[in-house]
């Protein structure tokens, strides 16, 4: 057994970390604030190869591996909350449904220019009626004259008003036993009939792009679909699975800067004539979320090894997403409570990480459709 | 061209320095690429672009520096080379070092040789212009600007906050000040490809050196940290009684009028 990271893997891990200290974090707060989504910060990530690193180098990628990837993500996450979601769902959500379902035709045109840090990507899944129950998708999808005829709606589409490529999920048919056929196709963003708005205020991740994209008979060529036309639920369970460790990793590194931010802080504020890392209630808490940072970390490289290694990691990347964004909430909450007064002022951005690490439990399944999955690997 | 930079491994800026039994404790420190060595190695990659030729990446150091060359080669460098000192060596100081880099390259015709200004460990400053002595070259210090025209160098020099301006020809050794360039973060790709590259290993033997050739002509006496800064005193009072207390306590308590 090896918990090293190899050289290339602590390599990237200082890259990125430089990157996110000097260039993304001086920008956190106004990101947050102004909920500004920061284009020419993805510019850079893109150059810089980040936004392919799982992919191979044919395909725009840098060649690395899931692992080095979810570091990447951890270390992002650690200083911006809302930059480390709209990578993470650029993508595990955006290119890699291509690069796993995709023709050698779709992978040159499409996945090229996003592994390239080109364009950005997006993946519409969730509809008003369908979130957790993504069997629910009403979105539909008609075969004209060698065409798709897209109508319906998408909600919370992460990164969609910036994106170049929308993979969107729609009803194709009827299986014989009356269950819907649902398959995914690729969308370019210029389509017409595609209209995409940003509604939304959010708690959280505010400078996170989160778009409603409306189809109105949205016409594409069927050569846009993506993977096998009846496994289109299958491949986005997949999708989903891989998109997991991402959001965990994420989550990871909101944890990771809630304890630093709050060991800190113990450490030089003084109460009672003493600092008041001093006292047993704020060590057990210190105590508490170093541990439950370390074994979310364990638990997300374990699953990204996993996957590195073409093994089984439903399970595992729902354990690691289910407890590390767990975590990443209770370690900002404590936070905050070690703060006192001074955490639940924004100056001091405990309370951030909080609104942030909060949609964690909620997108890519909720920590409930986490469970379930978890039950069902169980034979339940 | 062909150009080198040297360059060495120096404690994280963010590690606290602690000692014990008079040495520091270097125990799971996390090291870097020392900061002005990174402008070296950044200068060194874009005069490459520009001419043509390329960079060779030199430490002397032991087996955990590879981390650092690794990453110069990342950046772009084309090859390292890490002098191994660690099963030779007890001990060793400026003159160790740059008599162990110029035995490497006296015959390497390098037209351009770049270093840090320091490194941010020991602070001396001295390796560069020792090299460059050694090896009867010219050699500029605390360089901000470097443009190259054939065999002439025209440099901006810093000096203490002016800028002087030369000419210089090649071969040439420079050590790189803050302000020369906005050293690149290695990218992905650049991180892949880095393990492909040529990393060579030497040891003294290699270089014709032995032990005793290399005796360090400085001793370290004695190794100990800054005295903590003791808590200051405030004065009260009326102004004019504040200027009599602290004439008073300068003279009779600190004597130093
Ligand atoms: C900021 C943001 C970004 C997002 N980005 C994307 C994106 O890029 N692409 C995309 O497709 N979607 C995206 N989403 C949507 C996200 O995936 C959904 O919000 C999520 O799947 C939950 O769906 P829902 O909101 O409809 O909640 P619901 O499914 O209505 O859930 C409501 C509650 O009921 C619980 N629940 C539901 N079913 C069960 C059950 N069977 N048993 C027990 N409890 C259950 C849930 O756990 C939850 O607590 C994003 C959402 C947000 C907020
Ligand atoms: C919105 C808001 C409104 C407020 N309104 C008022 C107001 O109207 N009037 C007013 O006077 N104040 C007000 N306050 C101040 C509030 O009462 C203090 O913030 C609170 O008492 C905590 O003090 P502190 O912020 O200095 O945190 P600290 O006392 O520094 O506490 C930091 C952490 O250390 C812990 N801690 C401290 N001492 C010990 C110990 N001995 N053992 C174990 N743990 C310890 C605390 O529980 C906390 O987790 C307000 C604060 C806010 C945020």
């Amino acid at each position: 057994m090896d918990f090293e990271l190899s050289k290339e893997q602590t390599m990237i891990r200082k890259m990125v970390r430089d990157f996110a200290e000097n260039v993304i974090k001086p920008r956190t707060v106004e990101i947050d604030t102004q909920a500004k989504f920061p284009l020419d910060i993805f510019k850079q990530m893109g150059e810089l190869g980040l936004m392919g690193i799982p992919f191979p180098e044919e395909y725009g990628g840098s060649g690395g591996d899931t692992l080095s990837y979810a570091v990447a993500v951890e270390e992002i996450g650690r200083v911006c909350g809302s930059t480390g979601l709209s990578y993470a769902a650029n993508v595990s959500l955006g290119a890699s449904p291509i690069y796993y379902f995709g023709t050698e035709e779709q992978k040159q045109h499409f996945l090229k220019p996003i592994a390239q840090g080109k364009v950005l990507a997006s993946f519409g899944l969730t509809e008003p009626n369908a979130g957790s129950d993504a069997g629910g998708t009403k979105t539909t999808a008609i075969l004209q004259n060698d065409e798709y005829v897209i109508n319906g709606e998408k909600c919370f589409i992460t990164n969609a008003n910036y994106a170049d490529t929308i993979t969107v999920t729609a009803v194709t048919g009827k299986r014989p036993d009356g269950k819907n056929i649902i398959s995914a196709i690729l969308v370019p963003a210029n389509t017409k009939g595609l209209k995409i708005t940003s509604p939304y205020d959010k708690m959280g991740v505010r400078g996170s792009d989160t778009a409603e994209i409306i189809l109105d008979n949205v016409h594409v060529p069927k050569e846009n679909l993506l993977g096998d036309p009846e496994k289109g639920f299958k491949q986005f369970l997949y999708t989903l699975d891989g998109g997991r460790i991402s959001i965990a990793a994420l989550g990871l590194g909101i944890a990771q800067a809630s304890l630093e931010k709050a060991l800190a802080y113990a450490k030089e504020r003084s109460q009672f004539g003493k600092s008041i890392a001093n006292f047993q209630a704020i060590q057990f808490k210190l105590a508490d979320m170093a541990m439950e940072v370390e074994l979310a970390r364990n638990m997300v490289y374990k699953a990204a090894w996993l996957k590195d290694h073409n093994k089984p990691f439903t399970k595992e990347a729902a354990y690691a997403k289910l407890f590390a964004t767990e975590t990443a909430t209770r370690a900002a909450n404590q936070a905050i409570q070690i703060h006192g007064g001074y955490g639940y002022m924004r100056e001091y951005e405990v309370e951030r990480y909080l609104r942030d690490a909060k949609l964690l439990e909620i997108g890519e399944g909720t920590s409930e459709v986490q469970r379930m999955v978890i039950a069902r690997q169980l034979g339940c | 061209m062909n150009i080198y930079v040297l360059l060495k491994k120096t404690f994280d800026t963010e590690e606290k320095i602690a000692v014990t039994n008079g040495e520091i404790d270097s125990d799971g420190v996390e090291y870097i690429i020392n900061p002005y060595d990174e402008y070296a190695v950044e200068e060194a990659i874009k005069q490459r672009d520009a001419h043509g030729g390329e960079v060779t990446v030199v430490t002397v150091g032991d087996e955990d520096s590879e981390k650092q060359l690794r990453t110069a080669l990342a950046m772009g460098a084309d090859k390292a080379v890490l002098i191994n000192t660690e099963d030779d060596l007890e001990d060793g100081d400026q003159f160790t070092t740059a008599k162990i880099l110029e035995a490497y390259l006296e015959d390497k015709e390098a037209d351009l040789i770049l270093a840090g200004n320091v490194a941010i460990d020991e602070a001396s400053g001295q390796v560069g212009p020792r090299l460059a002595e050694r090896l009867g070259i010219a050699c500029v210090t605390t360089i901000t600007g470097l443009e190259i025209d054939g065999d002439l160098a025209k440099i901006d020099k810093d000096v203490e906050g002016d800028v002087e301006k030369l000419e210089v020809n090649l071969p040439l050794l420079v050590t790189c000040q803050q302000g020369l360039n906005d050293p690149r973060y290695p990218s992905l790709p650049g991180i892949m490809k880095a393990k492909k590259k040529p990393l060579e290993e030497l040891e003294i033997d290699d270089l014709d050196l032995e032990e005793d050739d290399l005796e360090p002509k400085t001793k370290t006496v004695d190794i100990f940290l800054p005295p903590e800064k003791e808590a200051g005193r405030v004065l009260e009072g009326e102004i004019a009684d504040q200027v009599k207390e602290l004439v008073s306590l300068l003279r009779n308590e600190k004597k130093v009028l």
